[in-house]
């Protein structure tokens, strides 16, 4: 059996039995049996509490003649990013502090995916914490990109997109806090979603920088990034911070009237040939829909790594002070060298003396990053813009020089600091057979137009139809 | 140029309460200096009359009436289940004072 690449052919496959979800689960767990090895992406794999939710979804498709309706997920094989909390199923955020901790409660995003109707086949690999870009922060070792695993897949939801990327899961919950699902989602072909904050709950995730912290998504199709959005937005009694923003369902667009700005700071100097034609083209694909496409300028974007690299890092310092060892988890000395870094740099930024200097500004210049979006979504309806100035980098390429790997966020943590929504989307491939994606950036609660013009944009191309380990047999 | 020294580093790390070998305090003396130097492009920016951005939703005062809610309550068992060491359903912590020396 050939696993299915979206939502609508799994339900499809589903009630034409091509296959049960018993099947499903047998195929999936074959396929990270078989690339597991190499690809790293996994950390724990719940094979039982995959089969037992694999026999429910079958009984509710043999018993429930609207089961497809009523259950949205249902039988949707999903991997985590191992930051999300889940009851009975070891939760490490892929450090040693808590290499032996289970969770007695799940995230809130997780009982809505359980609730839709999907099956939990594993916890993914991640930079520990979800500090990184590359995936190679793990405390586990890096995950490889199933493109070419001389590369890395980007961070921080590393495992996440190698898992989506290479079948072992149809999709993948990631976090996004300064560009952790648009990065690896561009690096390894896929959708990669970042919603707007505070509309999907943070309870029960593994906290990074609170005020940044977005629960996205990796799929194949902007289809399926709607679907899973669908299912974990709304308002959550635990997390006081979500806006129940009514996302009216958006008529469908008339692409003669949409207006998409390409904003000046994201082509520089320092971006790659092969970036710079891919995102062309894809302007390209727009074009030919009637799409009007403008010049714009965000001025402040050069100065959003500085500010991020700020505010993270206080935020960082800030929640990780919980982890004590006490009540569960390991000792302080044994958070990795990133983890520490980061606490060193947050403690001092928000230190006695330096507060103003570092914290304050930082914050004063983070409501200029965010005017930058205001102003220029009075005039356009969405942003158009690279995910990163290059195609994945070779593992070991950056490790050395945490400032050089610092500057992989270059082109994603505005959208964070604004608050504002992106998806990212698979748009062709560079040298060594690496993908490229671009993303998309809305105002606030902008969702189903970004939902929209990457429907429009996948209807005219195929490049997220093209699969890393069947690539590899053309070689 | 910023250049963090050595008792920077230890002072912060105290307030971090993360204990750092002697090579980590040379590493990251070197590495917060390069990350500090590179945030100070932070100084090019007018913020004159600028309010500084906290969060991004706007929200105000969320508030819940004040109510147990016996579903999210965890039993004790499972509560402690997750820590190494236990004494009568109690976490036993690390002492904060110390003993007052017999000498």
């Amino acid at each position: 059996m050939k696993n299915p690449l979206s939502i609508q052919q799994l339900h499809n496959d589903l009630s034409n039995k091509v296959y049960s979800c018993v099947q499903l689960v047998d195929q999936y767990l074959e396929n990270i049996n078989k690339h597991n090895d190499d690809l790293n992406a996994f950390l724990t794999i719940s094979e039982d509490y995959a089969y037992a939710q694999a026999k429910r979804c079958d009984s509710i498709i043999a018993d429930n003649p609207k089961a497809f309706s009523e259950f949205p997920l249902l039988g949707v094989v999903i991997s985590l990013k191992d930051i999300y909390l889940t009851k009975g199923i070891r939760t490490t955020a892929a450090s040693k502090v808590l290499e032996n901790f289970t969770p007695q409660y799940s995230a809130t995003v997780i009982k809505r995916l359980e609730d839709a109707g999907a099956i939990i086949i594993g916890k993914t690999n991640c930079d520990a914490w979800a500090h990184g870009g590359s995936g190679e922060n793990s405390d586990f070792g890096p995950s490889k990109n199933p493109w070419n695993t001389k590369y890395v897949p980007g961070g921080s939801s590393s495992g996440s997109a190698v898992s989506v990327a290479s079948n072992m899961s149809l999709v993948s919950m990631g976090t996004d806090t300064g560009g952790s699902v648009r990065l690896p989602a561009s690096f390894c072909n896929l959708v990669g979603f970042k919603p707007t904050y505070g509309v999907v709950p943070r309870y029960g995730v593994i906290s990074m920088a609170s005020s940044l912290d977005s629960m996205g998504h990796f799929t194949h199709t902007v289809e399926d990034a709607e679907r899973i959005f669908e299912v974990t937005k709304g308002s959550d009694s635990k997390d006081s911070t979500v806006v129940d923003h009514k996302n009216e369902k958006q008529d469908k667009l008339d692409s003669k009237k949409i207006k998409i700005g390409l904003p000046k700071e994201y082509f520089v100097s320092g971006l790659n040939d092969s970036v710079l034609h891919t995102i062309q083209r894809a302007v390209e694909v727009y074009k030919h829909l009637g799409v009007e496409f403008v010049e714009m300028s965000l001025p402040h974007t050069k100065y959003a790594i500085s500010v991020y690299y700020i505010i993270q890092p206080a935020e960082v310092a800030s929640n990780l002070a919980r982890f004590d060892g006490v009540r569960y988890g390991a000792a302080r000395e044994l958070f990795g060298s990133e983890a520490k870094r980061r606490i060193m740099l947050g403690t001092y930024v928000l230190s006695a003396g330096y507060y103003d200097a570092y914290y304050l500004k930082a914050m004063k210049v983070r409501t200029k990053i965010c005017q930058d979006f205001e102003n220029a979504f009075e005039g356009i309806d969405a942003i158009l813009a690279p995910v990163s100035p290059t195609p994945a980098f070779k593992l070991g390429e950056k490790t050395a020089d945490p400032l050089k790997m610092y500057l992989t966020d270059i082109f994603t943590v505005a959208a964070n600091l604004a608050g504002v929504p992106a998806l990212a989307i698979p748009a062709g491939f560079g040298d060594d057979n690496l993908p490229i994606g671009f993303q998309l950036i809305g105002p606030r609660f902008s969702e189903q137009k970004l939902f929209e013009l990457g429907k429009m944009y996948q209807s005219k191309t195929d490049w997220h139809t093209r699969q890393a380990l069947e690539g590899k047999s053309h070689e | 140029m910023k250049s963090l020294g050595k008792k920077d580093i230890e002072h912060v790390a105290h307030l971090a309460r993360l204990p750092l070998h002697d090579d980590e305090i040379d590493l990251y003396k070197e590495q917060l200096s390069d990350v500090l130097n590179f945030v100070n492009e932070l100084e090019l920016v007018d913020t004159s009359n600028v309010v500084s951005t906290s969060q991004t939703t706007g929200l105000v005062n969320v508030l819940r009436s004040d109510e147990i809610i016996a579903a999210d309550i965890l039993p004790v068992d499972t509560t402690i289940s997750q820590a190494d060491t236990i004494h009568n359903n109690l976490f036993i912590v690390p002492a904060l004072l110390s003993k007052p020396s017999d000498s």
